[in-house]
């Protein structure tokens, strides 16, 4: 099958691979995500009643309270937590979060990830080398 | 990001599993914010103490954690006074989980003295220049402003992290350009005591993260200082700020006036003592009153100690400060406890659940005033420190 890689920047080391989950809204891990289940109990939130569990979530950035980074340390000992994250541009909440939790992130993808990627494709982020390979 | 070979085999795996989480972290903030390298710190006060805030998921982070900290580190303030938790009314449950917490830490070599003042205590002293990987809002703005040290405002794990190395990653307030004023903010009255907590409460709205330089009437002593900066931290999120005349850079760097001016006047500051609706028409009473938001300095404490000494009070009362601070100034703590007030450690009315047994707070911090009616859902209002002991309902003893 072919493949394409694109190449980005890596913020929490480690390789992964999963569905994508996209969204546009920002996330806030403290009181968007339940820590016991994964799901997003935000009614507002564009993502609300899904399950990011195994997923590779794809999300502008993080927001909202620094607790936040204990949150996805949380999901990942209640074995829900995302199996990899991309962001648009990384800030110090999910960064410190994935890094903790050993959740790979990685941020500026070469091309846009809202344009190349689609709910439901199987990707593999690599934040060793720093990049993301997408089937197309 | 510039690493040197140590470095480099720290963020290998070379030296253990969480010093290479901890590199990982700083050069991911380096990297985000453009840093250059990691500079050496002379001290770390760590947020993320208390079980109210951090939860099982932070405890069960720290206790995984194995190895010594580098620098002399300390923590931010707790759910609770350690040693007299319940008398503050809190819960056994959250008395256990909060005494994990603070073992885990210790384990770490981490001083488990819990303050957001941490400039009062041994070990802790900052010198104009020193860099500094410092949590707590006010103790980050005390640090950069009123000493002159820099720090960015850290969070806990970051804060953690710069303890274990050593080390901070060189970006934000570490750098020359970062720590020039760019906003004037004028005061048009003489201010004393609280005023400057009512000023940091009204400016910090306008000013949110900039860094400003104030102009004033007066000269503020540090412990004005320290509560303007507390309060400027809390209805913004100021991290470093001037005062012209008064604060170190502003003496030796003789910066020049930003354009834009915010003028503060006199019925701006006066608006800040009124109490709410809640209060006037309402009919709600304060049940507390809290000091000490930041903690009291020795000479804070002295000076409750003088206007309680030989009275007796009739409701709730509390001054916070630190367990050092409390034990260097043993005389003071007894006149005030005497009088039926209670010196409150390791803790504050922000921080603390017990704030929650209670539904109508006094307190003469313009920070306290930002933060615990969101955070407690306590209804606030403020008082110098003698309207807050006037409405403790002071009586002669004799």
């Amino acid at each position: 099958m072919l493949s394409m890689r694109i190449k980005c920047r890596s913020i929490s080391r480690g390789t992964a691979e999963g569905e994508v989950l996209l969204t546009h809204d920002s996330i806030s891990f403290l009181g968007n995500v339940d820590p016991k289940t994964g799901e997003i109990v935000e009614p507002e939130h564009e993502l609300f009643g899904q399950c990011i569990k195994d997923k590779v979530l794809v999300f502008p950035h993080g927001k909202g309270s620094t607790v936040g980074s204990y949150v996805l340390y949380q999901l990942i000992k209640n074995e829900v937590a995302p199996a990899a994250m991309i962001n648009i541009e990384s800030e110090p909440i999910v960064a410190v979060g994935a890094i903790i939790s050993g959740i790979p992130l990685v941020d500026k993808m070469e091309k846009d990830p809202f344009e190349v990627l689609k709910n439901g494709d199987h990707v593999k982020v690599d934040a060793a080398s720093g990049f993301v390979e997408t089937e197309i | 990001m510039y690493l040197t070979k140590e470095e480099e085999k720290t963020l290998e795996g070379e030296y253990g599993e969480t010093l290479r989480k901890a590199i990982e972290i700083l050069v991911a903030l380096g990297d985000i914010y453009g840093a250059d390298s990691l500079i050496p710190i002379k001290s770390a006060q760590i947020a993320g103490v208390s079980y109210k805030t951090i939860g099982d998921a932070g405890l069960e982070w720290i206790s995984d954690l194995e190895g010594k900290v580098k620098v002399p580190a300390i923590l931010n303030p707790a759910g609770m006074d350690m040693l007299r938790w319940e008398e503050m009314g809190i819960e056994p449950d959250f008395a256990r989980k909060q005494q994990e917490i603070i073992d885990a830490y210790e384990s770490l070599g981490i001083r488990t003295k819990c303050t957001c003042t941490p400039y009062y205590l041994e070990g802790f002293d900052a010198k104009l220049g020193d860099h500094l990987a410092w949590s707590e809002s006010s103790a980050v703005s005390y640090a950069n402003s009123v000493i002159g040290a820099r720090t960015n405002r850290e969070g806990g794990p970051s804060a953690l992290s710069a303890a274990l190395v050593g080390k901070t990653a060189n970006y934000g307030y570490h750098l020359d350009e970062m720590r020039k004023p760019v906003v004037a903010v004028t005061v048009d009255c003489e201010l004393s005591g609280s005023d400057y907590g009512a000023l940091g409460y009204v400016a910090g709205k306008s000013i949110g993260s900039r860094v400003p330089i104030f102009y004033m009437q007066n000269k503020p002593s540090n412990d004005e200082l320290k509560t303007l900066g507390a309060a400027l931290a809390a209805s913004g999120a100021v991290a470093l700020y001037h005062v012209e005349g008064v604060t170190p850079e502003a003496i030796r760097s003789n910066f020049e006036r930003p354009d834009e001016n915010i003028i503060i006047e006199k019925q701006q500051i006066a608006d800040v003592y009124e109490a709410s609706a809640e209060f006037t028409e309402g009919g709600l009473d304060t049940d507390i009153i809290t000091v000490g938001c930041p903690h009291c300095s020795p000479e804070e404490l002295e000076t409750i100690a003088r206007m309680l000494e030989g009275k007796s009070i009739q409701k709730e009362m509390w001054v916070c400060t630190s367990r050092e601070v409390a034990e260097k100034c043993v005389g003071h703590v007894k006149a005030i406890e005497k009088s039926g007030a209670k010196v409150v450690c390791d803790t504050c009315m922000v921080v603390s659940p017990a704030s929650n047994n209670y539904k109508a707070m006094m307190v003469n911090s313009g920070k306290a005033l930002a933060y615990v009616p969101s955070m407690c859902r306590v209804a606030s209002r403020y008082g110098s420190i003698e309207q807050c002991i006037r409405e403790a309902g002071v009586v002669d003893e004799n």
